[in-house]
């Protein structure tokens, strides 16, 4: 972009800096929401079984209804206590993955195809570790 | 210690451990990631892939909360970030890999040699590159360059040897993946000591990066079924919660002094990691 560029595009409001701001609540409303709704989760879970002993010294491993996002999803429009708390967490978990995407629009107003292309390279790195198998 | 205690019992330690934890980190600028893993093992005796799942969802958790604060000042470089977005994000998924495969010790004794690096790196303060340096060829065909607000008005910075960054970047993220942590500490050596950043930029850009990073390797934890929800959730309300104050009380509070007392602390929590390690007890 060169310097007559910059000075147009932030005239047209479309800059680093209000694009910044705008990722900014975004990704404060994305908290508070993931956080609202694993409070939710937590209360109720904790009113179920409070008195249950824990026991987290030994590693099992989450059952497979709370590890995959299509499972996880339908726990939790099932009201399940501990599907929505991993719900509440996969919101959590998307709000880096919305700041980037929102990122990808942010170059492609200001015409930056390098950083368009950069970034979605790291949006596609992230969108393949949740969705695939990965890993497991 | 947990094994007494019933669920709403653990539920509140752990929460307000995490709190605690969550409010230290934000008032020294180490984040609360570092000592929520040394909490959870070695206080409540929780096993180290539990605590690292949990950890990993509080990193993106105080990361993205910070944003908007730290986006408003308009300190980060957005092009920085993602540039360097792609060696945290590679390295973050090799992490989180290298986690299935090590022996839970080991990652214990790695996590207590990062602690004590970022409880030295703790004591050092930052200071801003010197000024009129030449441009770099790489950065400005990234277009790294830029500028940013200070007293006297917006001043122009030069992004140097970003190879050298990129790879430490690289590095930061396997930690970050391998161990549930933001690795600010590292990934503000990168930004700061090898690529010459001002220091509030990098800070900032930091933050920036930290939840984008820990998202890379939350898919794979989450499968591998480290993410529980049952101590995911008082950890991560917790930390979060604690930030939020810390951030409000941080204007009046005696910061240098803080840093030094959580320095101490890390480095204490760091040599018992160690020590648990190499007895092969976490």
């Amino acid at each position: 972009m060169t310097g007559l560029d910059r000075d147009a595009a932030v005239g047209g409001k479309v800059d680093d800096k209000s694009v910044e701001i705008f990722l900014g609540k975004l990704l404060r409303w994305g908290v508070l929401l993931a956080a609202l709704v694993v409070f939710v989760g937590g209360v109720w879970f904790l009113a179920k079984s409070y008195d249950v002993e824990q026991n987290y010294r030994t590693f099992r491993g989450e059952p497979a209804d709370l590890r995959a996002v299509p499972m996880i999803v339908r726990q939790a429009i099932a009201l399940r206590p501990l599907g929505l708390i991993q719900f509440g967490l996969l919101l959590l978990i998307a709000t880096p993955v919305a700041r980037v995407l929102f990122s990808v629009l942010g170059f492609a107003l200001e015409r930056d195809w390098m950083y368009v292309i950069l970034t979605l390279l790291v949006l596609a790195l992230l969108v393949y570790t949740l969705t695939s198998g990965a890993g497991t | 210690m947990n094994s007494q205690l019933n669920t709403l019992e653990f539920t509140l330690v752990v929460a307000l451990g995490s709190f605690v934890a969550g409010m230290l980190g934000s008032l020294t600028g180490l984040g609360g990631g570092v000592v929520i893993v040394p909490l959870l093992t070695l206080v409540f005796g929780v096993d180290i892939r539990y605590a690292i799942g949990a950890s990993l969802v509080s990193v993106i958790a105080t990361s993205s909360g910070a944003a908007a604060a730290y986006l408003r000042e308009g300190y980060s470089n957005m092009r920085v970030g993602m540039f360097l977005e792609i060696a945290t994000t590679v390295g973050a998924v090799c992490g989180a890999f290298l986690a299935g495969y090590l022996h839970t010790s080991i990652i214990a004794i790695v996590f207590g040699v990062v602690l004590l690096y970022s409880a030295y790196a703790s004591t050092h303060t930052l200071t801003d590159p010197p000024e009129g340096m030449a441009p770099d060829r790489i950065a400005t065909m990234l277009r790294l360059d830029a500028s940013y607000p200070t007293a006297d008005g917006l001043k122009s910075y030069h992004v140097r040897r970003v190879p050298l960054g990129f790879g430490l970047m690289y590095l930061a993220g396997v930690l970050s993946g391998l161990l549930g942590i933001g690795s600010g500490a590292v990934k503000v050596l990168a930004m700061d000591q090898a690529m010459k950043i001002p220091f509030k930029v990098s800070t900032t850009t930091s933050n920036f990066m930290i939840g984008v990073t820990a998202a890379a390797s939350a898919g794979i934890y989450l499968r591998r079924g480290y993410i529980d929800p049952g101590l995911a959730m008082p950890v991560m309300l917790g930390v979060l919660a604690g930030a939020l104050v810390g951030a409000k009380i941080l204007p009046g509070a005696k910061v240098r002094t803080l840093r030094i007392v959580f320095g101490v602390v890390i480095a204490a929590l760091a040599i018992e990691m160690i020590f648990q390690g190499v007895r092969g007890k976490l």
